[in-house]
């Protein structure tokens, strides 16, 4: 690539606020454009999926975006999933089940299953918790130990102990709070990194420059 | 998870020290308590935004730019800002979305916002500003029903409902505690503590988390402004009552009562706003004193 800035293309399937996410990519250097055109996903340097509300809302929206998010994760280039974002890589949610709403099926990129907390509470956790580096991953270079702002009530439980990037404790009950694939080019955080200060945007750096 | 088991760096120099560890007088370390700055936001004879603190809701001095402020303290380690429209006005409603939006562009930390927010197309057009949590004080007394549907399309994490605390020491509550000898209840006030509601706060702090409010914002008219630390008794019975996090709100002096309202309280989080605006303690001050004690905060 001549041009040093990566093109981030940031999936807008109707779900929350993108305005931070945006931001937060921009001052890490990328180029960024907010698309509801699947298509769009084709030309991406690098995508990301953000969310917040209820895995089955997510899914059937993003639904228009199955095939491209497959391809483009299958040709090994870098997939983001933030939140709700990142639980729809998995292959399925508890919470539609509890929701009355059958089996829901997830992006299926990182195999395993989103539950809820079983223990722990008060639900949802809504704070700043820290992260325990497990596996190293460009993504959570130099954010060891740091604190991160979550909010859910649900959390991914990959079938492959090693897609569990950073770990994080809430109340006795420990989970995943980064997860990725075994190639390493599809993975998500549980927290927010844009509303997690400078541990957040070191994280959104360290996935711009990936996808440069 | 795994075969690793919380292996404690030796001597890591790149590693924080996580100071918490070893002290016995917090129960169980889940998540960190919060330092939350509040700014009042007005607007300034030339129609722009300004900030202002006041005295037990009255008095409002000028202290500076909302965004500049918001940057400052970010860089300071604030955990969240709660932005407050104290104007209650649909003129003050559009400056104050403009600076919700040049806030959001700055500033990569939660932000919750409040005054004025009446409807469920309020609270939409306040998120979409880039809050992402709004606060609602008399318009969900006025509409109890606003709760449900702001829970419903936005999710309750981001319906904080914030109420005015006033100490009554009549018959006519429902939850009395002893304040000094002498028996209280709390009051629900709106208009800044200058209209009562006769509606007891431990009341419909429970009716607002059953209805689906994410937080609760508990601001204390007798504590206001006096700087001589929150209103304990109020803030306990409030986090006795429900689960959600608790933020206590007026009175705070120092990191001294910061310390009082989380270990003798219980509050998830505490609010001050003229000890930061004034410069008299910096956040990270705070952090590091309540650090030293074994609260857990982010550092």
């Amino acid at each position: 690539m001549s041009d040093s800035s990566a093109a981030v293309v940031v999936v807008d399937y109707g779900l929350g606020n993108l305005r931070s996410v945006t931001r937060g990519l921009e001052r890490a250097g990328a180029d960024v454009t907010i698309s509801e055109d699947p298509a769009a996903i084709h030309d991406a340097d690098g995508v990301v999926l953000p969310g917040v509300g209820a895995f089955r809302e997510g899914m059937d929206n993003a639904g228009p975006y199955r095939d491209a998010l497959t391809e483009y994760a299958e040709a090994g280039r870098p997939l983001f999933g933030i939140c709700l974002g990142m639980q729809m890589l998995l292959t399925t949610s508890e919470e539609a089940e509890r929701e009355g709403q059958g089996d829901v099926e997830g992006l299926d990129l990182i195999p395993g299953r989103n539950v809820r907390f079983t223990d722990a509470e008060p639900i949802p956790q809504m704070g700043w918790n820290d992260l325990r580096v497990e596996r190293d991953h460009s993504l959570v270079d130099g954010v060891d130990g740091n604190y991160a702002y979550f909010v859910h009530s649900y959390y991914a439980v990959p079938d492959d102990e090693a897609a569990v990037v950073a770990a994080t404790e809430y109340d006795g009950e420990r989970f995943a709070s980064v997860v990725a694939n075994e190639a390493g080019n599809v993975f998500g955080t549980q927290f927010h990194p844009e509303k997690s200060g400078e541990t957040g945007l070191r994280i959104l750096q360290n996935f711009v420059e990936r996808c440069e | 998870m795994g075969s690793v088991v919380e292996v404690e760096p030796v001597d890591d120099p790149g590693q924080p020290k996580r100071t918490n560890a070893g002290h016995a007088n917090v129960a169980v370390v889940t998540l960190t308590k919060r330092i939350i700055p509040c700014i009042d936001v007005d607007i300034d004879e030339d129609g722009e935004a300004a900030v202002y603190t006041g005295v037990n809701f009255e008095d409002l001095d000028y202290t500076g730019d909302p965004v500049e402020m918001a940057k400052k303290y970010n860089a300071a380690g604030a955990d969240e800002f709660v932005f407050l429209d104290i104007t209650a006005s649909a003129e003050g409603r559009e400056t104050m979305l403009d600076t919700v939006e040049r806030v959001a562009d700055e500033v990569f930390i939660p932000l919750t916002v409040g005054g004025g927010i009446r409807t469920r197309e309020d609270v939409k057009e306040t998120l979409r500003a880039g809050a992402d949590k709004v606060s609602i004080n008399s318009g969900a007394i006025a509409n109890p029903e606003l709760i449900e549907a702001g829970a419903a399309a936005f999710g309750s994490q981001c319906i904080v409902i914030s109420v005015d605390a006033r100490r009554r020491f009549d018959e006519a509550g429902e939850h009395y505690v002893e304040v000094d000898g002498e028996s209280c209840w709390f009051e629900c006030t709106v208009k800044g503590g200058r209209e009562g509601t006769d509606l007891d706060v431990i009341e419909w702090a429970a009716e607002a988390e059953e209805r689906g409010a994410g937080e609760l914002f508990v601001n204390s008219i007798d504590a206001d402004g006096t700087k001589e630390g929150y209103d304990i008794p109020l803030t306990r019975a409030v986090c006795e009552t429900v689960s959600t996090p608790v933020i206590a709100s007026s009175g705070c002096g120092g990191p001294e009562d910061m310390y009082e309202v989380f270990t003798e309280a219980g509050a998830d989080a505490g609010l001050a706003a003229s000890i930061f605006h004034y410069d008299e303690f910096g956040i990270g001050e705070v952090k590091s004193y309540l650090d030293e004690r074994g609260v857990p905060v982010r550092v």
